[in-house]
């Protein structure tokens, strides 16, 4: 199922707004229109109670709860209103350049005539960048994707990807955690900020290391499913790749529909606060609820030809970031980081063919790959 | 949808001597973009006056707003206007929520209104309530028959302190500000001469504890209702924004995709760099000096002060 949702994403659309799902006892919401009220409605389906499968009215987290995703008004706004001016799209503009130079400086660096662009693209640009925008040293940055990976298991079963990476996660989480002192942040990054913030009373300063964990749980993984997902999308759909290299301003659209059609982040749950009632089926108070963000995603009641990855299309609107006060806070980043990764690649690559069908990585709430080899047909350095 | 760009009064009431509540809703009942409080609305009022004021309702109703407003003898005619001719059933353009005065965490808080100033203070005092702080209402107004919305405030007994100025005199602020305290905050919104009073009383008070909200209404051309031209620099192509349809859309229907995601000027995604024109903001992004450097817009809810706008597009 995680390797291939789309069968079961077809079945859940079409067997009703709403389908309880047995064996986990939650109620799945497939259809774009439903799936995108949830997500809105933060009034009726809080997050308070937890994200994943997990009820934290009755379950303990096994961390902290982080106090942007699994927190609902008002103690959601102030560290959602610090990290969202940090995070914006003007407070990024003097990222721009040095982000489009790391990513010239990289593709020159790496590219072959073979190369698994997973490892060598995907995941090595977020890793150059992004902690460095954070502000945090060099020192165990290895730690991060797989606290990240195990964060985004930890909302789903407790099955064996969970059990599994467990034993590790304390090691994980705990430098994570050592990170995001003041003491340990450069002065000029977006941890820094969430300090600065806090220094002017804009959140307590206990909340500032939480806030900051949350840039370093959800900054990378998820953009390096992102980028892997649009790399996939144009080297198997050659067609594409062409459109963009002969405007590489459409290399922002590319992405966002890349993360329509792949969905990296595939389910968030929320939690019903009182009876409600989803397009005329009723899911009773205090009961879990599984928003499949991929099912909405390519959901033909919403979307024409929606399976194709198709840079015609107008992808404004799907909700592989989520959507209301909860939407992805670092959406403008993983965005800056696509365009700066995908301009510098159309300067240079003619063609991605792929060498084989790739190795996913399999993981309870994230959809990626491991790998991707590729041969890459290369245009002379200009 | 794309963008609240007009919203119906559905309600309108007497709250005091001089003040009137409306309530808002979008045309087709349907969800309002969110808001935090402290945060105010731009109300485009069809004389073409742009009024900002605070929303004073309940954010757990996600299909209406509340605002309040004080008839102003001597004001622009904005205020003159919501009293003596908007109705139940009216029709008025809006911008925003943006939000300027948002209530940060704390464990204590010192709410201090002068008059009209109460709006933005209601829904902090409902979520400092919620929150289950420690917090004072000092309300002070002409005479009690002016202050709006203390029936709303007897609920919450003696946390709440009403001053009228007639029976009490002016508000005495030195007594309760005069030992500083770290885990408080102070917000402050009335006239000016109370918040410089406030000013004066938190001088020993350590950097950011008090936060204050000054109504600064600024001048701005009339709002312009009728089409408009946007020329894309780029393909040097010129089309016509019908009144009613968003940028957003008419650059659409012309074949000009602009990524964008939330349609309610909250993401940011759909920001698009001006080149020449005056914008029409109506988004929740931008502060005033942003919007004061019209250099960008998002076209998902703003729209033209001038006949012609140039996009770098």
């Amino acid at each position: 199922m995680l390797a291939d949702p789309a069968p079961l994403h077809a079945r859940l659309r079409d067997a009703g707004p709403v389908v309880h799902l047995t064996r986990h006892d939650v109620f799945a919401l497939a259809r774009y229109d439903d799936v995108h009220a949830a997500l809105v409605n933060w009034q009726d389906f809080r997050s308070a109670a937890g994200v994943g499968l997990a009820d934290f009215s009755v379950e303990q987290p096994w961390r902290p709860p982080s106090l942007l995703l699994e927190a609902d008004p008002p103690r959601h706004d102030a560290p959602r209103r610090v990290l969202s001016a940090i995070l914006g799209p003007r407070a990024l503009r003097r990222l721009r350049q040095e982000w489009f130079t790391a990513a010239e400086e990289l593709v020159d660096r790496v590219l072959a005539p073979e190369l698994d662009v997973v490892p060598a693209l995907a995941e090595a640009f977020p890793l150059r960048v992004f902690p460095d925008a954070v502000g945090i040293g060099r020192e165990g940055r290895e730690n991060l994707l797989p606290y990240g990976d195990f964060v985004f298991n930890a909302f789903g079963p407790r099955n064996e990807f969970v059990t599994t990476a467990a034993p590790h996660a304390p090691r994980w989480s705990g430098w994570v955690n050592e990170q995001c002192g003041r003491e340990r942040l450069r002065g000029d990054g977006f941890g820094a900020a969430i300090w600065a913030a806090a220094d002017r009373g804009e959140i307590m300063p206990e909340q500032a290391p939480l806030v900051v964990r949350s840039l370093l749980t959800a900054g990378v993984d998820t953009t390096v499913h992102g980028l892997a997902a649009v790399l996939h999308a144009v080297a198997t759909h050659p067609d594409q790749w062409d459109r963009l290299r002969a405007r590489p301003e459409l290399a922002r659209v590319a992405f966002d529909e890349a993360v329509r059609w792949a969905s990296p982040v595939q389910t968030f749950f929320r939690t019903a606060t009182t009876d409600v009632c989803v397009a005329g089926s009723p899911i009773p108070a205090g009961r879990k609820i599984l928003m499949f963000l991929g099912a909405a995603n390519t959901d033909p009641r919403r979307w024409a030809d929606p399976d194709a990855f198709d840079l015609g299309r107008d992808p404004s609107g799907h909700v592989g970031f989520g959507m209301g006060l909860h939407q992805c806070v670092g959406q403008h980043v993983a965005r800056l980081e696509a365009e700066a990764l995908l301009t510098a690649l159309a300067a240079r690559v003619r063609r991605f063919e792929p060498l084989g069908p790739g190795v996913r990585h399999l993981n309870n709430t994230l959809r990626g790959w491991t790998s991707l080899p590729m041969r890459l047909h290369l245009t002379p350095r200009r | 949808m794309s963008g609240v760009v007009t919203l119906e009064v559905t309600a309108r009431r007497q709250r005091a001597e001089g003040v009137v509540s409306l309530t808002l809703a979008r045309p087709d009942r349907g969800r309002l973009p969110d808001w935090t409080p402290g945060a105010h609305l731009d109300l485009v009022l069809p004389n073409g006056a742009t009024r900002q004021y605070s929303l004073c309702g309940d954010r757990w109703d996600a299909h209406s707003y509340r605002i309040a407003v004080l008839r102003e003898p001597d004001g622009r005619g904005g205020s003159a206007y919501v009293h003596d001719e908007l109705r139940a059933g009216d029709r008025v353009g809006v911008g925003g929520p943006r939000n300027h005065f948002p209530l940060v965490p704390a464990e204590r808080y010192l709410f201090i209104a002068g008059g009209i100033g109460i709006t933005p203070l209601l829904p902090m005092i409902h979520h400092a309530d919620v929150l289950g702080a420690d917090w004072t209402l000092l309300y002070g107004g002409r005479s009690q028959a002016s202050m709006a919305f203390t029936d709303e405030l007897a609920a919450y007994g003696d946390r709440v302190h009403l001053v009228p100025q007639d029976e009490h005199g002016l508000l005495d602020l030195a007594p309760w500000l005069a030992a500083p305290r770290h885990d408080a905050r102070v917000y402050c919104c009335g006239p000016a001469p109370l918040l410089a009073a406030a000013e004066a009383a938190c001088r020993h008070w350590p950097p950011h504890s008090l936060r204050v909200e000054r109504f600064a209404p600024k001048e701005h051309g009339p709002v312009r209702d009728e089409p408009f031209e946007i020329e894309l620099a780029r393909s040097g192509r010129t089309l016509t924004v019908p009144r009613g349809t968003s940028v957003l859309d008419a650059l659409r229907a012309a074949g000009t995709d602009v990524l964008s995601s939330c349609r309610q000027g909250t993401c940011g995604t759909c920001e698009t760099p001006v080149l020449r024109g005056v914008p029409e903001h109506r988004d929740s992004i931008l502060a005033d000096h942003e919007r004061a450097a019209g250099d960008c817009m998002f076209p998902c809810v703003s729209r033209a002060r001038t006949r012609r706008l140039v996009l770098d597009l």
